[in-house]
């Protein structure tokens, strides 16, 4: 232990686009506050006690997700998924103590996420996301690992005309950047 | 100046809504509705161009998307000039500014004329054959003047400041083509409930019934039924009409593109709008309902302003009530000619005779001409046409030889038949086939999930079309899994027909040289020409296409490739399907580069990648370098100082006290799994299954050729976990690698990855005053020497947050990398740079952090190897487990030739002239005596001015450069050769002490 371990301030923590919106007609974005979130890699032998330890059940099926007390779980992969806890939960700290098979890696500071809503949010998405964001193809609590004009993302539908875009921090500019401008065009 | 050609009475346009309009700084009125092409007719204007190789004066041909010659500029702005606009297809604005191309110096009179005077030396395959000679001047002058003498239009030479949109859009059922089959289907899918998206390139929908006066659909006329139908689709919430959108490209898995004029035809359009709209649609079903496009007849003269497609002029009266002449003249092969021509005399215009092909033409159309009192000349054909600016006659003869008349006119319509318009259906890699008794290619083999219904499939008749598309748009959305609809399918009480007509030349196009009867307007492409190009030759109708350029540019041929096939087909003495069609390829109609970009322009270009410190370093005046998507701080300058200065007083400074420097983009990968060891045996060279947790080691990882593809440093957290580093440039590749491996070669191992890059910010501290600068702000981590080791890895905090502090170094100096959560970052390098300031720490950039890297000799992946070198080439053979028995590589490295003598190996090289900083890249050579080209035995991969060592120093890769040390070598320079001797790559610390110091 270093002998001069001075009290110092604690860091302030510095978000990216902190507090940045945008609206147009029928489209509105906000980038989201801090969320404490894990990439989960496991097997399917392991699904059922991670789903008690993190106290939501890690969904099966692609594009789909399971949400509990401001605690979603995002299928990515067939054995992946993005769990983002906004209630202040510790989700890395709930699988510490799993003995089944997993890998969990804090994530919460490499992704930023954005909401989108409005009645013109999927045209507002379509202008870079190739994917059918009809509620048909596309309902409430699907999600998916997709792109949105050069870049990675991941969106979920949170309700018929909301989503929660994420993607990692230094494509945030880009993301609020692309968004805005098809904003601008979604009404048509 | 009034538009004296407008009849009123006629047309759907409302006389009161004039727009003023110019064309070539003359100013016209024309009616809102117009299109620049029926606006100039109103105003009696025809000539609107210059052809492409001849200078030929030419008038408006069509009234649609497949117009070869009405190409004009139209200009809102300086900026905004956008060349080669059909004005068949520009709608017009008030304002709107037009101007004609390819003239000099004015439409009138425009010397490049010559050219068609001079026309027998400008044949088929000229340019290749004439200019070959001296090849120099290819470049120099022959191409240059070419493209001046023949253009199509001028480029503009400002920036675009319009923008443009996209949107993925996905539907049960596209439509594409909006005229009397395209209603009908969308109708049908539409009431199943299906999504339905239906586009047509014109302003309104409708087709052919813009011009079909004789047609009625459910009681009412034909164009009233296209609208109401229209209107009812978009208003259903399930449908969307796209009118002014192309669809333009035909691609895999009924994906297709869609160009949406948004504002183009707009006087002033708002701000937030774009110019064009791209529509990528992903269709369970398409329909293609494209129609047929009229052909002209081919006979000498056939292109002089005035001379037009029938339907075309019956589109100017019945849709614009615009007369294309008093005096007009027919000539036809078929029957829809006589429909113009009956609309024509009814409206009061004077129709001085309809010249038929045919010997005995019959029917209702024949007779009703007949009867309105029209001259009717049927087994004869127009040979010439006379006029210059304007047709002025056309002198008939019976088509077998005989006695010329002349007929004095002033407009002539023709018509040689209908082409279905088959290009989206071969873009979809559909096989047409040629049905003999119509001369037409029609959809044969479908390869893709659509159907082709009316004129476009073939179906004549008004009746038989909706009976077609209505059952193919039941068909399509009960396929595309929707419910069944209930409707009323659409009934036509009366119709016309588009049969009938001929391909090819007709009896004025003949084999005489100095006759210009042509095939292609666009590319001045003449009958003779494709006869010249058989007789040389060619027999594919693939090179007649490229030998005469038939077919190419702007309009693809879509009125001129079944005439040049017909007559290629003749000339060859075979049948029109053993000769074959070229092929057709997107885009149907020219897409803007703006359209194709769309959103990616300016800031969204590419994205922009800044770290969590960037804010910090802009403030501090850091100069950036891009490194890939990565805005990276290059060096710090104080005030007055040059880049030399900077990087100098940087490098000085971290090996004198310390340095701060981003290293935030670093990839970073985090290993996790009871396998994780194993896996990192296998994917690197180094041994990793004794390394003890909290140690870590400089990793390099080897393709299977045993070529280095990466390196870092790792630290391993845990028995199970791994804190992986990779280059910044090979973040994204080594991550793909690693996951690659693991799925195809080591799917047994328990393990898996995942990227941290962004999750942590790095901040490294370097120089011998590192630790007194990070200690003070650490809590839980024993700094000392014993307790953290170089190379190792503690968890703990720093200013009350989380972090991972390696103790590590790049420099060769003392250093550590504060990795924190990234939103902390910025806070956490402003308290370690108060803590530094104590010191007289300063911040560095990527420069300082390559010199210092060098004076050490420590290489850097892609600067100096270029993944040709092996571990040992690098002389890292120390980094090689020597008892391991597998790894990526591993085989590559006893290739005979990569352990054979002769490689080049890394060296450092140091000039004679202290002073002298070696270029990157230069070679080297042995003797500097020999002749040119001299025998190069190595080059220079990384050259500074090293402050620290008062020289420059350079690394390089020499054959056999370890056996060389101490020997002078040359790197020839375009004004001296410089001399170098071979010399270890480390030129500072030899021994390695400052790593503790």
């Amino acid at each position: 232990m270093a002998k001069a371990a001075v009290k110092t301030a604690t860091a302030a923590r510095a978000p990216a686009l902190a507090g940045r919106d945008f609206s147009a007609t029928g489209v509105k974005l906000a980038v989201l506050a801090p969320a404490e979130r894990i990439s989960l890699r496991a097997p399917a032998a392991s699904v059922a006690a991670l789903s008690k330890a993190l106290g939501v059940t890690l969904p099966k099926a692609p594009k789909t997700s399971a949400s509990k007390d401001g605690r979603t779980a995002l299928w990515l992969g067939p054995d992946e998924w993005l769990v983002i806890d906004e209630a202040g939960g510790d989700p890395l700290a709930d699988c510490a103590g799993v003995k089944a098979l997993h890998s969990a890696v804090g994530v919460s500071h490499r992704n930023v996420g954005f909401s989108v809503t409005g009645p013109a949010a999927a045209a507002t998405l379509n202008a870079g996301c190739p994917q059918d964001l009809s509620l048909a193809a596309f309902p409430v609590g699907a999600c998916s690992r997709t792109i949105l004009g050069k870049i990675e993302v991941v969106i979920l539908r949170t309700a018929e005309d909301a989503f929660r875009l994420e993607c990692w921090r230094s494509f945030s500019d880009y993301a609020f950047a692309f968004l805005s401008q098809a904003a601008v065009d979604a009404a048509a | 100046m009034a538009a004296t050609h407008r009849i009123s009475g006629h047309g759907r346009l409302t006389p009161a809504k004039t727009v003023r309009f110019t064309f070539d700084g003359q100013s016209y009125s024309g009616l809102a509705g117009d299109t620049l092409a029926s606006a100039l007719l109103a105003n009696g204007v025809h000539l609107v161009g210059r052809s492409f190789k001849y200078h030929r004066p030419r008038g408006i041909l069509s009234a649609g998307a497949e117009e070869p010659n009405a190409l004009v500029s139209v200009e809102r702005d300086a900026a905004r000039r956008t060349p080669n606009v059909r004005a068949t297809v520009q709608e017009l604005y008030d304002g709107l500014s037009a101007s004609s191309q390819n003239r000099w110096p004015s439409l009138s009179f425009d010397v490049g004329a010559v050219n068609d005077l001079a026309s027998p030396m400008f044949s088929a395959g000229f340019y290749y054959k004439t200019f070959m000679w001296p090849k120099a001047a290819w470049k120099s002058l022959y191409e240059p003047k070419i493209r001046a003498a023949a253009g199509l239009g001028v480029s503009p030479d400002q920036p675009d400041p319009d923008h443009y949109s996209a949107r993925f859009e996905h539907c049960d059922v596209l439509v594409l083509g909006g005229g009397a089959a395209g209603l009908a289907a969308a109708l049908a899918a539409a009431e199943t409930g299906a999504r339905v998206i239906i586009c047509d390139e014109q302003a309104e929908l409708g087709g052919a019934l813009h011009f079909e006066a004789g047609t009625s659909i459910d009681g009412a006329d034909g164009w009233s039924w296209a609208q109401a139908t229209a209107a009812k689709l978009a208003a259903m919430d399930n449908v969307r009409v796209l009118p002014r959108t192309t669809a333009f490209g035909y691609y895999a898995q009924n994906f297709v593109g869609l160009t949406e004029r948004v504002s183009e035809h707009l006087a002033s359009p708002g701000h937030d709008l774009p110019r064009e709209r791209l529509w990528q649609v992903r269709a369970k079903r398409v329909i293609l309902a494209t129609g047929a496009i009229e052909r002209h007849m081919v006979f000498a003269d056939n292109d002089r302003p005035g001379i037009l497609l029938a339907s075309a002029a019956r589109t100017y009266l019945n849709h614009y009530g615009v007369a294309v002449g008093q005096n007009v003249g027919v000539y036809t092969a078929n029957d829809t000619a006589y429909a113009a021509a009956i609309d024509l005399k009814k409206a009061g215009v004077n129709i001085a005779a309809i010249v038929d092909l045919r010997d005995n033409p019959a029917g209702a159309l024949v007779d009703e001409a007949r009867a309105l009192g029209i001259e009717i000349n049927h087994g004869r054909a127009v040979i010439k046409t006379g006029g210059r600016l304007r047709v002025s006659s056309m002198t008939i003869q019976p088509k077998n030889g005989g006695g010329e008349r002349n007929i004095p006119i002033d407009a002539l319509l023709m018509s040689s038949g209908w082409t279905p318009s088959v290009h989206l259906f071969s873009q979809s890699r559909g096989k047409v086939a040629f049905d003999d008794a119509t001369k037409r290619f029609l959809p044969g083999t479908y390869a893709q999930d659509c159907v082709s219904v009316g004129a476009c499939n073939g179906t004549d008749g008004i009746s038989a079309t909706l009976d077609e598309a209505y059952a193919a748009g039941e068909k399509a959305a009960k396929d595309a899994g929707a419910k069944a609809g209930k409707s009323a399918k659409p009934k036509a009480e009366t119709s016309e027909s588009w049969a009938g007509g001929m391909l090819g030349a007709g009896p004025g196009a003949g084999a005489d040289t100095t006759v210009k009867a042509f095939v292609d307007f666009q590319n001045d492409v003449t009958a003779k020409d494709i006869r010249l190009a058989v007789r040389e030759g060619m027999r594919s109708i693939e090179h007649v296409k490229r030998f005469t350029t038939n077919g190419m540019a702007t309009d693809q041929g879509k009125t001129s490739n079944m005439h040049g096939l017909a007559i290629a087909a003749e000339t060859l003495d075979k049948d029109i399907p053993a000769v074959g069609l070229t092929t057709f390829r997107a885009p149907y109609t020219p897409v803007t580069f703006g359209s194709i970009v769309n959103h990616g322009r300016g800031v969204l270009f590419d994205p922009t990648r800044k770290t969590a410190m960037h804010g910090w370093a802009e403030a501090h005046g850091a100069v950036f370098e891009d490194v890939g998507q990565w805005k990276r701080a290059w060096y710090f300058p104080k005030p007055g100082e040059d880049m030399h200065a900077a990087v100098n007083r940087e490098c000085v400074t971290v090996r004198k006290s310390a340095g701060l420097f981003d290293a935030s983009t670093l990839g970073k990968i985090e290993v996790v799994g009871p396998d994780a060891a194993k896996f990192m045996e296998l994917l690197y060279t180094n041994p990793w299954e004794k390394l003890e947790p909290g140690r870590c080691r400089y990793g390099i990882m080897l393709r299977e050729d045993g070529f280095i593809y990466d390196d870092g440093v790792v630290g391993r957290l845990a028995a199970d976990r791994f804190h992986v580093t990779t280059t910044t440039g090979g973040a994204a590749r080594v991550m793909n690698h690693m996951e690659d491996y693991l799925q195809t070669e080591f799917p047994h191992l328990n393990v898996w990855l995942s990227s941290i890059s962004e999750q942590w910010a790095v901040i490294a501290v370097q120089g011998p005053n590192s630790r007194k600068i990070i200690e003070p702000l650490v809590e839980g981590i024993d700094m000392s020497d014993e307790a953290l080791p170089h190379m190792s890895v503690r968890e703990g905090k720093i200013c009350g947050v989380p972090t991972r502090l390696f103790r590590m170094s790049f420099t060769g100096d003392r250093g550590f990398e504060v990795n924190v959560p990234a939103d902390y970052g910025q806070a956490v390098w402003e308290a370690l740079w108060a803590e530094g300031q104590k010191h007289g720490a300063c911040a560095y950039g990527t420069e300082a952090m390559h010199v210092l890297r060098a004076e050490k000799g420590y290489i850097i992946v892609g600067q100096d190897t270029d993944g040709t070198v092996t571990p040992n080439d690098a002389g890292l053979d120390w980094a090689i487990g020597k008892k391991k028995t597998d790894f990526v590589g591993i085989r590559g490295l006893t290739r005979p030739d990569l352990v054979a003598k002769g490689r080049k190996q890394l060296v450092g090289l140091k000039a004679k002239d202290l002073k002298v900083v070696l270029e990157e890249g230069a070679q080297i050579v042995a003797d500097p005596r020999q002749p040119i080209p001299m025998t190069m035995i190595g080059h220079v991969t990384s050259s500074y001015w090293s402050e620290n060592c008062g020289r420059g120093i350079a690394l390089a890769v020499v054959i056999d450069g370890r056996d060389r040390m101490g020997q002078t070598l040359h790197v020839p320079m375009p004004d001296s050769v410089i001399e170098v001797e071979v010399c270890s790559p480390v030129f500072f610390d030899e021994k390695g002490e400052r790593l503790n110091g």
